[in-house]
């Protein structure tokens, strides 16, 4: 079986945006990037999968600049087998994005497919769904964990309110959500062993896409700041001013 | 041209954010259409058709739909949707996996979780896990958008829709239902309980016995952030936060919660917060209303008991 996982190169969740002067989007010269952390988890169920002798290769793909081979380079130093850069300059929106995975998909033909549920920073958590319906596979979004069996994957999902178990005929697209594994650290021979792995690039002209965006970025701010609170001495002040408030009895 | 909204609901009842989708589809001044896909639906139909503002309730029966799979009802919004100008879901776990796909299959962009509508077409919403609020115009002749329930008001229940019958798509063959767990509780649901009480992984296997009590006396849903998730000190459905519910309460109590942005992110539109923990400097206090520096361990027993 053959597992490909779509990664991006991501704002690091620890990082604070700040918004250009202007207000006309968010500043992100010099911010330290990072894999997706929800990619990562992909990334590493998907090693899991080879480890366990249940994926014969996994090959990872990104889309961005130059700079994001650096997510590439991560997930081959966690176990990927190889690497493929499909090459842009453009802002991507997720339908773009997923169109241009769907080219992915036909050249390398995997049976699994698993994305991150959501890119940090857009947060749009869009683009496994629309690869699924692009595909016309079924989509196994939000999992909390995978089982292999039969020429199908069982998805255990996290939705509102429990869990759910579906099952996909393969191939099938899966999100991972937070809970799916930890990813592993990377040990530094891994991530000197990574260096050797190949990294194929594609230009986005040769996939005769139209990746031109659909939604156009008006304006950025910062939400309204919550005004200073008090200090409350005890559990009896805290009472009184929750009873002025009117919001307990 | 009118509106659909895509009704969420359990077999039973339509979830509480349906009213609020309604709500915010006001902002177009059209006729608001709502599509209830389900196995047996003759109570859920007469209950959407009751909501103020909706003018036709779409009732599509089909068995596949006792326990809807994404490419099911993707596939009969479809079959409606190219009529429609606008299509709406609230944010939840079920919208998100539909809508997208819906999108896709139009060609057009979606804009997921929703704030604020300013004119038809321009849309309020957060990114960076709510530390920034983007605002942006889509141009695509069909608008596909999930809208945070929290942020629109519930609408009424003066409606007298017509209902109409519609034919179900054929059923997808990719995937199957296969089980379910639900985290039975009787307590509020979380998303729209007007109390949310929340603890961090401080509580530690102490977590229900410290905060049901409270929580009871208050009539509230209980929250947690990931990290007491992860430790399995509360079920993963009540995680509150960028990856897990969002809550906009009247009074939100957090117990033992640093206040991490990603938490902030599920939180910050609460009408009151109070938060509760040793450390002066943790940056919850930063954010909340009212900050008592305590032990957890004695202040959440002593407010319970002071609220008999
Ligand atoms: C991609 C991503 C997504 C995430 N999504 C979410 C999310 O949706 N929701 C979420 O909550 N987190 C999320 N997180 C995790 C988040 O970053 C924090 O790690 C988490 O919120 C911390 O939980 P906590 O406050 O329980 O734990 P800690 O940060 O460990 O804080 C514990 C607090 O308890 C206080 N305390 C300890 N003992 C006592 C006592 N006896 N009395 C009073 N106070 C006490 C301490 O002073 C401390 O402030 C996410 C992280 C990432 C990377
Ligand atoms: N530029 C990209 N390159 C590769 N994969 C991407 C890219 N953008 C998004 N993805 C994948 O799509 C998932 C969801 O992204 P989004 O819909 O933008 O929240 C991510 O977790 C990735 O797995």
């Amino acid at each position: 079986m053959k597992v490909l996982v779509a990664v991006k190169y991501a704002v690091d969740f620890n990082i604070k945006p700040r918004l250009k002067q202007d207000g006309s989007d968010v500043d992100i010269a010099g911010v330290k990037m990072s894999i997706n952390p929800f990619d990562e988890i992909a990334v590493e169920e998907a090693v899991r999968l080879k480890e366990r002798g249940i994926a014969a290769e996994v090959v990872v793909v990104t889309i961005g600049g130059e700079p994001s081979r650096d997510a590439l380079r991560h997930a081959l130093a966690m176990g990927a087998g190889r690497a493929i850069l499909v090459q842009t300059e453009v802002e991507l929106q997720p339908l773009a994005v997923a169109k241009m995975l769907r080219a992915v998909v036909q050249r390398e033909q995997p049976d699994l497919i698993i994305l991150g549920k959501l890119a940090i920073g857009e947060d749009a958590g869009q683009t496994g769904q629309m690869l699924a319906a692009l595909l016309g596979t079924g989509q196994g979004a939000f999992a909390s964990a995978l089982n292999v069996k039969d020429g199908e994957v069982e998805v255990t999902r996290e939705i509102d309110g429990g869990t759910e178990v579906i099952a996909l005929r393969l191939p099938a697209v899966v999100t991972a959500d937070l809970r799916l594994n930890e990813p592993r650290f990377i040990k530094l021979p891994n991530l000197m062993m990574a260096k050797k792995k190949p990294i194929e690039t594609i230009l986005d002209s040769d996939l005769g896409i139209d990746i031109s965006p659909r939604l156009k970025l008006l304006k950025v701010a910062e939400p309204p700041v919550r005004q200073a609170g008090v200090r409350v001495q005890n559990v009896q002040q805290l009472i009184e001013h929750l009873r002025d408030a009117k919001v307990i009895p | 041209m009118s509106i659909l909204i895509l009704a969420e609901h359990d077999g039973v009842h339509l979830k509480q954010s349906v009213r609020q989708a309604v709500s915010a589809a006001a902002a177009w001044l059209q006729p608001i259409h709502l599509l209830v896909a389900g196995a047996e639906t003759a109570a859920l139909v007469r209950e959407a058709a009751a909501i103020s503002t909706v003018t036709r309730v779409i009732d599509m029966q089909a068995p596949q739909f006792q326990h809807p799979l994404a490419e099911d009802v993707a596939a009969a919004l479809l079959e409606l949707g190219r009529d429609y100008r606008v299509i709406i879901a609230a944010h939840t776990a079920f919208g998100r996996s539909v809508l997208p796909r819906v999108a896709a299959l139009l060609d057009v962009a979606m804009v997921s979780d929703v704030l604020s509508i300013a004119t038809p077409a321009t849309y309020t919403r957060p990114i960076y896990a709510g530390n920034v609020l983007a605002t942006l115009e889509s141009r695509d002749p069909i608008q596909v958008l999930t809208v945070r329930a929290s942020s629109h008001v519930v609408a009424g229940n003066d409606g007298a829709a017509e209902i109409v019958q519609a034919q179900a798509p054929a059923a997808t063959s990719h995937s199957r239902w296969v089980s379910e767990t639900r985290n039975l509780s009787d307590r509020p649901e979380l998303a729209s309980a007007r109390v949310v009480i929340s603890g961090g992984r401080s509580l530690g296997s102490q977590f229900n016995a410290v905060l049901d009590p409270l929580a009871r006396r208050l009539g509230a849903a209980l929250g947690a952030t990931r990290a007491c998730v992860d430790a399995g000190f509360a079920p993963n459905d009540i995680q509150v936060g960028q990856t897990g519910t969002v809550v906009a309460p009247d009074l939100y109590i957090a117990v033992g919660i640093s206040g991490a942005v990603q938490h902030l992110a599920g939180m910050r539109g609460s009408k009151v917060i109070v938060a509760i923990n040793h450390d002066p400097d943790a940056a919850i206090f930063q954010n909340a209303d009212f900050g008592l520096v305590a032990d957890l361990f004695e202040a959440v027993p002593e407010l319970t008991a002071a609220l008999k």
